[in-house]
């Protein structure tokens, strides 16, 4: 395998796992604040559909994306409503949610534009377009360190880049302000918050918001960036890698982006079979590598590589003493 | 104190929840420029206008009783099983076995060696994530959500390079044997001299469905398992007191939930296709959590929400077919609920309950009644 195939496919890892990050961050917030969310899935549909179609309609993409944010928003309010306000159960909001937006998506995609439950294929300034890096031309005669430049660090859309940027931001807010104490206690020990005078309520929207935030820059990366238009079912369980994701990462940010690069890794390699059964000399079912982000996530879990603690709070309505 | 007489909590707050979600379900209708009360009517006729609908919505039914039935068994013992899915496709798998590799003389034997193969593939399932929660405290929602996937992605492999028939493209087992036929409810009923339409799937398996309800309930309330499962549902804490080992409990309620869903299996792949082929559960796994909660985890409210889920989705099909309306509509009205009956519970629990207390002490005072306080 030469250098240009490798980065070729290293290049597919990073967008690959864009998505997954975004999705994985979303939950971290969520998760340390002491809100389960299954429903990273459907929150990311909700705005991928929302981003795209907004985006087509207004053939701004910018639009798009906060439009996909505001739908995403909207999911994570009626997660909040139903797990922090009304103390429901966490896990089965988060289903609900999920086959909502399943269903609401291709509903309203059929009622808009007709076209079998997806959005117009998106065009020019209607998408996100890949950004090269300055000097990437002129460097990629450069041996080596020329290619990597041009070819996996330049030429991404604008998201793959800010989703780089979250890990350290969101590294910096939760260990690093007094929010993210705040925040990381409540799903720790919402009682002592409690105590301190401090809203556990307030805490955890603010938490189930940012995660609505991260969902939608994540859903509208799907449709916009990744592909061009919305498709029905278009996350196709990335919500759930994103999940596996967050525990493989003990819920730790920088561990996050390992996870998730490892995962996108699958999945581009996934892609290129061929390439495999070059490298190694003999096929590796593709179903088996669809399947490994689950098995590894199963063997951490069982805590054979490591104890993989979640916050210990989590999933737990708060009830204030009276 | 009771809060609420017994018949609220069962009956009314399922029902609100209930209107709460087809009030919703209309707006959406409504939203997208149709007419909620024809898309009803043509539901309605299209699940129960006709013996041929009744087939349909009782076939429907007989899957989600299967998995309503498992995810309740989970409920009581505090388990949330959201794997019903990837055992259901498990179940699947042993059905498929069961009737290929295995000479059955007759359709009678070949079931029940289906049940087998189906609650054993089914249960080994759910075994391995109910294993990893009471050993290494694995949480068992996210194990049972990966084993769907892993179910998924095994399947998957095994049609397309193992069980698929030599020379055929499609990824799907060869046809199951004559013998292994389930009578469906036309040559059922033809004995009894009532005619039933022959198109319909609905067949043997959906009597084996009301007996697996019987048997729920014979096991959880007339047991003394039953009585350790609800114990351990009620608190961990109690129970382990009273000498009841968690981990029994999480095994055995685990692998009988896991056996139920794989049991769905005698229905789809064996009553209705009989041959397995890609996605046989077509999400009926998922369906499960929406019955159990609407059925209060109680095989009568089961038996029940499993019907009201057979005409949503026979009729949701026949609604796709009449209008534009795509079938996702289903899936809309599905969310609906579990989010009313499960998720938002409390919003409709609260206000009733301090209607009734209200109630119960205008009424209390007159009377003065001492039983009124109890």
């Amino acid at each position: 395998m030469d250098l240009l195939t490798l980065l070729q496919v290293l290049d597919a890892t990073v967008r690959l796992s864009t998505p997954l990050l975004l999705a994985c961050l979303a939950g971290l917030f969520s998760e340390r604040a002491g809100i389960f969310d299954i429903g990273l899935e459907g929150k990311m549909l909700a705005a991928a559909f929302t981003a795209a179609a907004v985006a087509a309609m207004t053939g701004n993409v910018w639009i798009g994306l906060v439009a996909g944010i505001a739908a995403s928003l909207l999911f994570s309010a009626i997660h909040g409503l139903a797990s922090i306000t009304f103390r429901g159960n966490q896990l089965i909001s988060g289903v609900a949610l999920n086959f909502l937006a399943s269903g609401l998506t291709v509903l309203v995609a059929q009622a808009w534009f007709a076209q079998g439950g997806r959005t117009p294929s998106l065009q020019g300034a209607a998408r996100f377009n890949p950004i090269t890096l300055p000097f990437a031309e002129s460097l990629s005669g450069v041996p080596i360190l020329g290619p990597i430049y041009a070819e996996l660090i330049s030429g991404h859309t604008i998201l793959v880049y800010v989703s780089l940027l979250v890990v350290p931001l969101t590294w910096w807010v939760l260990f690093r302000t007094r929010f993210g104490l705040r925040l990381r206690a409540v799903g720790e020990n919402p009682a002592a918050v409690d105590t301190a005078g401090i809203s556990v309520v307030g805490l955890r929207f603010a938490a189930v918001g940012i995660c609505g935030v991260l969902c939608g820059i994540a859903g509208a990366y799907l449709s916009t960036g990744l592909q061009a238009g919305f498709v029905k079912d278009m996350t196709a369980g990335r919500g759930y890698i994103a999940l596996a994701a967050l525990i493989f990462a003990k819920w730790r940010p920088w561990y996050a982006l390992t996870a998730c690069l490892l995962f996108g890794f699958l999945q581009a390699i996934a892609l290129r079979s061929d390439l495999i059964e070059a490298v190694i000399g003999f096929r590796i079912q593709i179903q088996l590598l669809d399947a490994l982000p689950y098995i590894l996530t199963v063997i951490i879990l069982a805590g054979f590589v490591g104890k993989a603690i979640p916050p210990r709070a989590g999933g737990e309505p708060y009830v204030k003493e009276r | 104190m009771q809060k609420m007489p017994q018949w609220a909590d069962v009956v009314l707050i399922p029902l609100i929840s209930l209107i709460l979600a087809a009030v919703l379900s209309g707006l959406v209708i409504l939203a997208i420029g149709e007419n909620p009360i024809t898309a009803l009517t043509i539901m309605i006729d299209g699940a129960m206008g006709s013996k041929y609908a009744w087939g349909y919505t009782l076939y429907y039914a007989t899957n989600f009783i299967f998995t309503g039935l498992a995810v309740s068994v989970a409920f009581h013992a505090r388990m949330f099983n959201i794997g019903g899915e990837g055992q259901a496709t498990l179940g699947g798998l042993g059905v498929a076995l069961c009737c290929l590799y295995l000479p059955w003389p007759h359709w009678s034997l070949a079931i029940l060696g289906a049940i087998v193969a189906s609650a054993a593939f089914g249960a080994f399932w759910a075994l391995i994530p109910a294993w990893l929660q009471a050993k290494r405290g694995s949480h068992i929602v996210i194990t049972t959500i990966m084993f769907n996937f892993i179910a998924a992605a095994l399947l998957n492999y095994l049609l397309v390079s193992v069980l698929k028939p030599v020379g055929s493209m499609e990824p799907a087992t060869g046809k199951f044997p004559e013998p292994t036929h389930l009578p469906n409810f036309a040559e059922m009923l033809a004995p009894l001299g009532i005619s039933f339409s022959r198109g319909a799937p609905a067949n043997v398996s959906f009597i084996i469905a009301i007996l697996a309800c019987f048997a729920v309930w014979a096991l959880i309330w007339k047991t003394r398992l039953g009585y350790e499962i609800r114990a351990f549902g009620h608190s961990e804490s109690a129970a382990k007191y009273a000498g009841i080992s968690p981990t029994k409990i999480i095994l055995i309620s685990m692998s009988i939930s896991g056996a139920l869903a794989g049991m769905m299996a005698l229905n789809n792949v064996m009553g209705e296709a009989e041959r397995l082929v890609l996605n046989a559960t077509e999400g009926a796994g998922f369906i499960g959590i929406a019955v159990a909660l609407m059925g209060r985890s109680h095989p009568l409210g089961i038996f029940l929400a499993a019907l009201l889920f057979g005409v949503l989705y026979q009729g949701g099909a026949i609604l796709s077919q009449d209008t534009s309306i795509p079938v996702q509509i289903v899936l809309v009205i599905q969310a609906l609920v579990i989010m009313f009956t499960g998720a938002l519970d409390n919003m409709v629990r609260m206000p009733l309950e301090k209607v009734f207390l209200a109630f119960n002490r205008s009424s209390a005072k007159p009377t003065t009644k001492p039983t009124a306080a109890e």
